[in-house]
């Protein structure tokens, strides 16, 4: 994996002013990576393919879209009736944003199972927690655009969460709204961002590829690459294993574009936006739930509200700093993981809570979609402070006290192994 | 500003109340629809059942406005039939040559063209309104996406309404009760019965068949792309698998030197 020297004279002549071919060659022929990957390892490249679909989706649309509160809902009908597979493209683009997030959740997961954020990929790690709250502003900025009934209430709920902050909250909620309500000027500017910021993600990946140039991949035994024996060159190895993962995925996507295209968006969506009359049941995307049921857990009378209560903080401040400290927490997830063990293979009570955990994310899910009545509400209180016990108090206890299993001394040792058993 | 402020945060914490309104109409049972399934398509003769239905009955309230004339060619129209079906229908012509927009005291008017949207059976909201005793009778174009279960709702309220409501139901005048409908009271009279329209292919003219064959057409309003969706889907999924199929006896055969 040394450096390549080129034999046709005009790639050499480029080369050796821009050295193009040298640095695709180091990122794919000439990068190792560890050999024992497995399919968990797919997302991160199916998460760059959802990127580019939706990019140039997106730019497609945009030549059609108008962003006007009179007309951006029928300029969206427009799209699906008259524009030639205008009704493809924007499918494309709707299932899109939640396969986006289908992949990273998957993505985020496998890194908390297998302890990729661990040293000495931090920042590979908070580039990736970036990418993600980037995601989830452009996320909810779409929704709003197609101007149904859940993208103007949706957009109206949100931007008052920032009423929540003590004094200047509502002036920031009007500098938001570009005026006094949820109207063009919003629209408008909400139309600006969400095409930026897929620029901004798109950069964002480039610095998340270029920290894990540098710091290599993790893999499902934790323990680094240390001779050639442990890795394989990412060309062609993983370059066909994950061109599979994009034509399995994408069999998953198109099912729902060309089958059940509306199956993840809210009916009301379909009604054009009329501030007059709320829907009964305002929800976000399924993506945010989770986080929107950490909101809603913090009423005057919750349990987990009486200690902000002690700080004089109002309910709908407490709601909206855990929602936040829900992913800021993530950030030191590094430094909260002790364990001298990396991976989850070689951890069994890490392996158990760690799947609770992700039971415990459905759960606030469920409770998140549903309205706040009866069981759920407790439900909601519970699971909410179970999701920060988990990261808190869980991962730092465990990371002290547990017993963990012997690790293998190389991945290639391990492979030779579990070959060997295999045959046996 | 302060009505919305305190309309979204009711919203966002009290949603309980109106949901649960909501709640108690029963699940609609499913239909089967021609248009369902993998190869699903639209039966034609029955689009254009249901477009009459449309237009001699539902019309007479509700608009269809993201619908041309022009659209009903997918139906199994003719060009010349459109043209004659649009001529039916007037619209504001706007102003002449002149600059006149009234011909004498009233708006200049000219017949509607297969370019034009359906014309709306009322001017405004407000004339909508004024005719339907206080009630706005909604636009039916994107009725079956806009609703949980679409077409199963649709039929389900169409054939749901009681003649009488349930004891210890009080229903005002002007309304009416259905069994679908969230809350159970609805200002829409029953708008179809038994021999409400007169076929014209034979079919028979029960209640059941006139609903099946208006919310047959709703849907294709409402989804005028589906037919070709779903079979450039078939294709595309015979494509993907076999892709994908090569890639993994690809990627089988690149790795079968690792280990």
């Amino acid at each position: 994996m040394s450096d390549v020297t080129w034999k046709n004279p005009v790639i050499k002549w480029v080369d050796s002013r821009l050295p193009v071919f040298s640095m695709l060659h180091h990122s794919t022929a000439g990068y190792p990576t560890p050999k024992n990957l497995n399919y968990w390892w797919n997302f991160g490249s199916l998460a760059l393919t959802v990127l580019v679909i939706m990019i140039l989706t997106g730019i497609f649309l945009v030549m059609n879209y108008v962003p006007h509160t009179s007309m951006a809902f029928d300029s969206v009908e427009r799209i699906m009736r008259d524009v030639n597979y205008g009704w493809l493209i924007r499918y494309l683009h709707m299932n899109g944003a939640s396969m986006f997030f289908i992949v990273v959740y998957i993505h985020m997961f496998r890194a908390l199972y297998y302890g990729s954020y661990r040293a000495p990929r931090e920042i590979l790690w908070f580039v990736g927690l970036a990418i993600y709250l980037a995601m989830m502003a452009t996320g909810f900025l779409g929704y709003v655009l197609p101007w149904g009934q859940m993208s103007f209430w949706g957009a109206t709920v949100i931007t008052n969460l920032f009423s929540a902050i003590p004094l200047i909250g509502d002036p920031i909620v009007t500098w938001l709204w570009g005026g006094y309500s949820v109207d063009n000027p919003t629209l408008n500017r909400f139309f600006s961002l969400h095409y930026l910021l897929p620029f901004v993600i798109a950069a964002l990946v480039g610095v998340h590829l270029w920290a894990l140039h540098v710091v290599k991949s993790s893999n499902p035994l934790g323990v680094e690459m240390k001779t050639e024996s442990d890795s394989i060159p990412f060309h062609p190895y993983y370059t066909i294993k994950d061109l599979y993962g994009v034509g399995l995925f994408m069999i998953f996507f198109l099912a729902f574009v060309f089958w059940a295209p509306d199956f993840l968006g809210h009916p009301d969506n379909y009604i054009e936006a009329n501030p007059m009359v709320t829907p009964p049941h305002i929800v976000p995307e399924w993506y945010y739930l989770p986080f929107y049921a950490i909101l809603r857990a913090f009423t005057a009378d919750a349990f987990i509200y009486q200690p902000f209560s002690l700080l004089f903080i109002t309910p709908k401040l407490a709601g909206v700093i855990a929602m936040f400290g829900a992913i800021i927490i993530l950030f030191f997830l590094p430094w909260l993981d002790r364990s001298k063990v990396r991976s989850a293979k070689f951890r069994p009570l890490y392996q158990g809570f760690f799947w609770i955990f992700v039971i415990d994310c459905f759960v606030l899910g469920y409770v998140g979609a549903k309205p706040a009545e009866g069981v759920l509400v407790v439900v909601g209180q519970w699971a909410t402070l179970y999701y920060f016990a988990h990261i808190l108090v869980f991962i730092p206890l465990l990371g002290m006290f547990e017993k963990t299993k012997p690790v293998p001394d190389s991945i290639a040792s391990a492979v030779t192994k579990a070959a060997k058993t295999e045959e046996a | 500003m302060r009505k919305i402020v305190l309309s979204a945060l009711a919203a966002l914490t009290l949603t309980a109340g109106a949901a649960q309104a909501a709640g108690n109409a029963p699940k609609p049972e499913a239909q089967d629809w021609t248009f369902n399934g993998l190869f699903g398509n639209y039966d034609e003769a029955q689009l254009k059942r249901g477009f009459q239905i449309y237009r001699e009955v539902c019309g007479g309230c509700h608009s269809l406005r993201l619908v041309a004339y022009r659209n009903l060619e997918a139906i199994g129209f003719t060009k010349d039939e459109i043209k004659e079906i649009a001529a039916e229908y007037e619209l504001p012509a706007g102003p002449n040559e002149d600059g006149e927009i009234l011909e004498d005291g009233e708006l200049r008017m000219r017949s509607a063209k297969p370019f034009d949207k359906f014309v709306p059976p009322f001017a405004n909201e407000m004339a909508a309104k004024a005719g339907n005793g206080g009630a706005l009778p909604p636009d039916l174009s994107l009725m079956n996406k806009s609703r949980v279960s679409g077409p199963d709702y649709v039929y389900a309220l169409l054939t749901g309404y009681l003649e009488e409501a349930p004891e210890g139901v009080e229903i005002p005048d002007g309304m009416y009760y259905n069994k679908y409908f969230p809350g159970h009271q609805i200002s829409m009279a029953p708008p179809l019965d038994a021999e409400t329209v007169e076929y014209e292919d034979g079919t028979e003219p029960t209640l059941e068949n006139h609903a099946k064959d208006i919310v047959a057409f709703m849907n294709w309003a409402a989804a005028p792309e589906l037919e070709e969706r779903k079979s450039l889907g078939i294709k595309v999924m015979l494509f993907l698998i076999l892709l994908t199929a090569m890639f993994y006896a690809l990627k089988k055969r690149i790795w079968a030197d690792v280990h």
